[in-house]
């Protein structure tokens, strides 16, 4: 049985966090806790929960036991709760037919930003994409797709930062980008939590690290406790019991 | 830095969501385009298939239109909540800072908008079709009837929807589901303008304008407090 740290402020917290579908239990009592500035990398196979968890921080899903709490909001907590939240997901969450300029800004009117198409600018120059604002996004690559979906995800100055698989899809320059945006964050006390498979991308941004199965942690430690070639062995071991 | 937010409201969002639908259909214009298609050949049809000497146009016509007016309002509806579904733009909206019920009222601000348009295009053609004489006035009734007809149409056809979106069977499922709830308003609106077209006073038929502000209040009430139901949560 893992043991969680508990960091001074927690601006994600989750206590014996359940969530079924039908019968089926995708997440098992989930114990995890997340401080200002802090991130928290979880890698696992497919299947574990890793996007559900995700999903139910975000607030797409609501528990179906335990407690959980961002920013303070206990969930299921509405709106105050999805308004510290970005989220990066498989999908772009983008309109083909608008251009990347519109997506972000919408996004940031949703939001209720004070001048969205300023914020959206800032947001798509920051990914390097500014120079592609008034393409639709419909003929951008994938890679550039996940740019413009990363901007969405970051024009409010999230508080709460959600990533799954961030790095599918794009190239050097855009992953180092996001890499840059993702420190940023972290700097200015954002908490993030990073679901992957890859564990060379996880452990870069990671305070903590943790290895989900079966809908629960079965690791959960300090990055800076860990080594991470024996971690790295240890994780593929772990994972090819499962498979 | 971000400039600090303060989360919009329920017709602010509703506005912003609207006019996002609005865009996208004006950059592909694929459900209005088929709208305006089956308008003209749905017209054509019934007009190739009348018998002017057992039916006079004036009877005829305001059913054809109301029809029309159903069927081409569906092919829409249909698209509604569909093109949310490509690459999870749903998920986008869920996650926003704003009340379900302001993605509802913004998704069935869009789908009026949609319909009046179709409407637009409709009752010209059918008035030249049926070779109808209207005045500015009766055009005026007709056009106040058709929004009243819409409102209701749409807040049932939103809901629904929402609800067969994700369903393998959701263009089939929309019209089933839909069309019941649209007999009341269908015949209210066509009796009306039955009255309209035969040159008689709209406040004649002021039982059914009646039963169309009813049913657009209780249906648009009911279906914004059900959406948020309809989501899987």
């Amino acid at each position: 049985m893992h043991s969680v740290p508990t960091p001074p402020v927690a601006t994600i917290e989750t206590r014996g966090l359940i969530r079924r579908f039908d019968r089926r239990e995708a997440l098992s009592g989930v114990d995890l806790t997340v401080a200002p500035g802090d991130c928290l990398a979880v890698f696992g196979p497919n299947g574990a929960g890793k996007t559900t968890l995700l999903r139910v921080l975000a607030g797409l899903l609501d528990p179906s036991g335990g407690t959980a709490s961002v920013a303070g909001v206990s969930l299921p907590g509405g709106v105050s709760a999805r308004a510290q939240v970005g989220l990066i997901s498989h999908h772009t969450m983008l309109y083909p037919a608008l251009t990347a300029r519109e997506n972000v800004e919408f996004a940031a009117r949703l939001h209720g930003l004070a001048s969205p198409r300023v914020s959206a600018e800032s947001a798509l120059a920051r990914l390097g994409v500014m120079d592609r604002a008034d393409s639709p996004v419909r003929v951008l690559s994938r890679g550039l797709q996940q740019r413009v979906s990363i901007a969405r995800a970051f024009v409010h100055a999230p508080r709460v930062v959600l990533l799954d698989e961030p790095y599918t899809g794009l190239d050097a320059v855009g992953a180092a980008a996001l890499s840059d945006a993702l420190a940023e964050l972290k700097s200015d006390g954002a908490a993030l939590i990073l679901v992957t498979h890859h564990l060379d991308e996880g452990l870069v941004l990671a305070t903590y690290v943790a290895v989900m199965r079966e809908g629960r942690f079965v690791r959960y430690d300090r990055r800076d406790a860990i080594d991470a070639a024996t971690f790295s062995a240890e994780y593929r071991a772990l994972v090819g019991a499962v498979a | 830095m971000t400039p600090p937010a303060v989360t919009p409201g329920v017709l602010a969002a509703a506005w912003t969501i609207a006019r996002k639908d609005l865009t996208v259909e004006l950059r592909t214009r694929a459900a209005f385009l088929s709208a305006a298609v089956f308008t003209v050949l749905a017209a054509a049809i019934f007009l190739y298939t009348w018998d002017p000497t057992a039916v006079a146009a004036i009877d005829l016509a305001p059913g054809v239109l109301w029809v029309i007016f159903t069927f081409s309002g569906l092919l829409g509806l249909n698209r509604s909540f569909g093109a949310e579904l490509a690459d999870r733009a749903i998920d986008g909206l869920l996650i926003a800072p704003i009340s379900r019920e302001a993605v509802f009222l913004g998704k069935a601000l869009a789908n009026l908008i949609f319909v009046l348009g179709v409407q637009v295009v409709a009752i010209p053609i059918v008035v030249l079709f049926y070779n109808l004489s209207l005045g500015w006035g009766a055009v005026a009734a007709i056009a106040g009837v058709a929004v009243l007809a819409a409102t209701g149409m749409v807040a049932v056809g939103t809901l629904f929807s929402a609800m067969a979106v994700n369903t393998r069977l959701a263009e089939l499922l929309l019209p089933v589901l839909a069309l019941p709830f649209f007999v009341p308003v269908v015949t209210a609106a066509a009796q009306a303008t039955v009255l309209v077209v035969n040159g008689r006073p709209l406040s004649g038929a002021l039982d059914w304008i009646r039963l169309l502000v009813a049913f657009d209040l209780v249906f648009v009430a009911a279906c914004t407090v059900a959406y948020p139901f309809t989501i899987e949560r």
